[in-house]
């Protein structure tokens, strides 16, 4: 048996109340009177109505930790997909964090094209390609696990009412699961079976992201595989 | 006057060729999500007429000069597979089609949130799997289907269906008999929720009150061809976890 649904579904174009809260370009207001932009679904959240998209396009901000795939290597700088429309350039620099001189330094030694780079986006802003660091705490290159991807209108859902979500995963299968805004889920685990009952563990939250009960759902899922799997 | 008797459009009852009402469209199926590697896809069928829409993006184009500074550009290719006509049709693209992407891209644009994208672009490719007339109509609601389910943020729903003209009475939703044979055919989208018509041609000749008239048929069709593009949608999302 599946959950009910968190509230009502609507589609693009339909009148939302006037005081549903959200974030543009979710919501616009066309004539005077407030629209849905894209599927989204609206719940009553603490006397609130709040509209949330079922479907999104990621756009990255100033300040966003994302988790990028290395698509090109350039002469001082690394093409990174962020899963967005647009593509992102992470300096070798940053990376290197020190002077960097293309004469001597060879940019495959670092990243090769295909390895994942957990970064933060510093400057973007729709004229220029987004620009990520690597320096701070728990950036660069990701070493171990996989990277699950998931629709970024869902990661809110993968983290869950005050990471509810995360805790309940992390503590159910002994993986380390960072979601980051872009729709890229990291997961680090002991074992290759704890592994792939976390990998369908976040695909079911992808899959469900709009019914009601789905932390429980998803604690029972890990339990039942786990026992399944005798892991 | 002499010349060749005319194919009976409209029988003596009123009906028409395929048994149906002067105002009765054909059935209408739509499906969305159709396509795994397309970000949104549907399908969409006015009775025979089948056509298929996938789109892609927004994504940076590989066409650097074509990108906006101030938002994305819509790129649509209305195509009809060869094997869609009872006539083999050439694949290369024909003058019609070509013409046919355009306004069926310029049916889109107003409803299309385009500022939020800059300088990328969102490819909209629409296949006519089986035509029996109204493709460039059932290309603009699959087309429409197709964008809300890939998540491009658009401010409604746009629709398209035709009026025509055939033995002096106007008929909803022609198909390729009454659009050959009758004498006029009015192609219209609109998007009801915010009062906007975004394509509206005329082919043949309709006096001013067959016009509004006709105009009128087609909006009430659409609102109705709309609620079914939400239905569609809604129903993609309900279903997800019920089989689980």
């Amino acid at each position: 048996m599946s959950g009910e649904l968190h509230g009502v579904i609507v589609a693009p174009g339909e009148r939302l109340d006037q005081r549903v809260e959200t974030r543009a370009p979710y919501v616009v207001e066309v004539n005077g009177v407030k629209v849905a932009t894209t599927v989204g679904m609206v719940s009553q959240r603490e006397g609130k109505s709040v509209f949330i998209p079922l479907k999104g396009v990621y756009v990255p901000e100033p300040g966003h930790i994302i988790i990028g795939l290395v698509e090109s290597i350039g002469v001082s700088s690394w093409g990174v997909d962020i899963g967005s429309p647009y593509q992102a350039t992470l300096s070798a620099q940053d990376f290197l964090g020190r002077p960097f001189n293309p004469a001597v330094d060879d940019l495959s030694r670092f990243l090769r094209v295909g390895d994942y780079v957990r970064a933060k986006v510093v400057a973007f802003d729709k004229t220029r390609s987004p620009l990520l660091s690597v320096q701070g705490e728990g950036l660069g290159r990701i070493i171990s696990g996989v990277i699950v991807e998931v629709s970024p209108a869902k990661i809110p859902r993968v983290i869950g009412k005050k990471r509810s979500m995360v805790e309940a995963l992390e503590a159910k299968t002994g993986c380390s699961v960072f979601p980051a805004v872009n729709g890229r889920v990291h997961i680090d685990c002991p074992s290759r079976e704890l592994e792939v009952i976390a990998v369908l563990a976040v695909k079911l939250i992808d899959r469900e992201a709009h019914r009601v009960g789905l932390t429980e759902k998803v604690i029972r899922f890990i339990e039942d595989e786990r026992k399944a799997r005798g892991v | 006057m002499g010349g060749k008797p005319k194919t009976m459009l409209i029988g003596e009852d009123g009906l028409r060729h395929d048994g149906r009402k002067p105002d009765e469209m054909r059935p209408i199926k739509m499906q969305v999500g159709v396509l795994a590697n397309a970000s949104g896809s549907a399908i969409v069928e006015y009775g025979r007429t089948r056509v298929l829409a996938a789109v892609y993006g927004p994504r940076e184009p590989h066409q650097r000069f074509m990108v906006l500074p101030d938002r994305a550009i819509l790129r649509v290719r209305y195509h009809m597979a060869p094997f869609s006509t009872s006539e083999r049709k050439s694949p290369a693209p024909s003058r019609r089609e070509i013409e046919l992407s355009k306004v069926i891209r310029e049916a889109l644009e107003d409803v299309v949130l385009l500022s939020e994208y800059p300088r990328t672009a969102i490819d909209v490719y629409l296949e006519v799997l089986q035509a029996d007339g109204g493709t460039r109509v059932a290309g603009v609601t699959a087309a429409s289907l197709a964008l809300a389910d890939a998540g491009v943020p658009m401010k409604a729903l746009v629709a398209g269906v035709a009026v025509g003209k055939v033995g002096g009475i106007l008929v909803l939703d022609v198909d390729e008999l009454e659009d050959s044979k009758g004498e006029a055919d009015m192609p219209v989208a609109a998007a009801p929720d915010i009062g906007l018509v975004t394509m509206f041609q005329l082919n043949g000749v309709l006096s001013e009150d067959e016009l509004e008239r006709g105009l009128s048929m087609a909006l009430t069709a659409i609102e109705n061809i709309v609620s079914m593009e939400k239905e569609a949608l809604k129903r993609k999302f309900e279903a997800i976890g019920e089989e689980v």
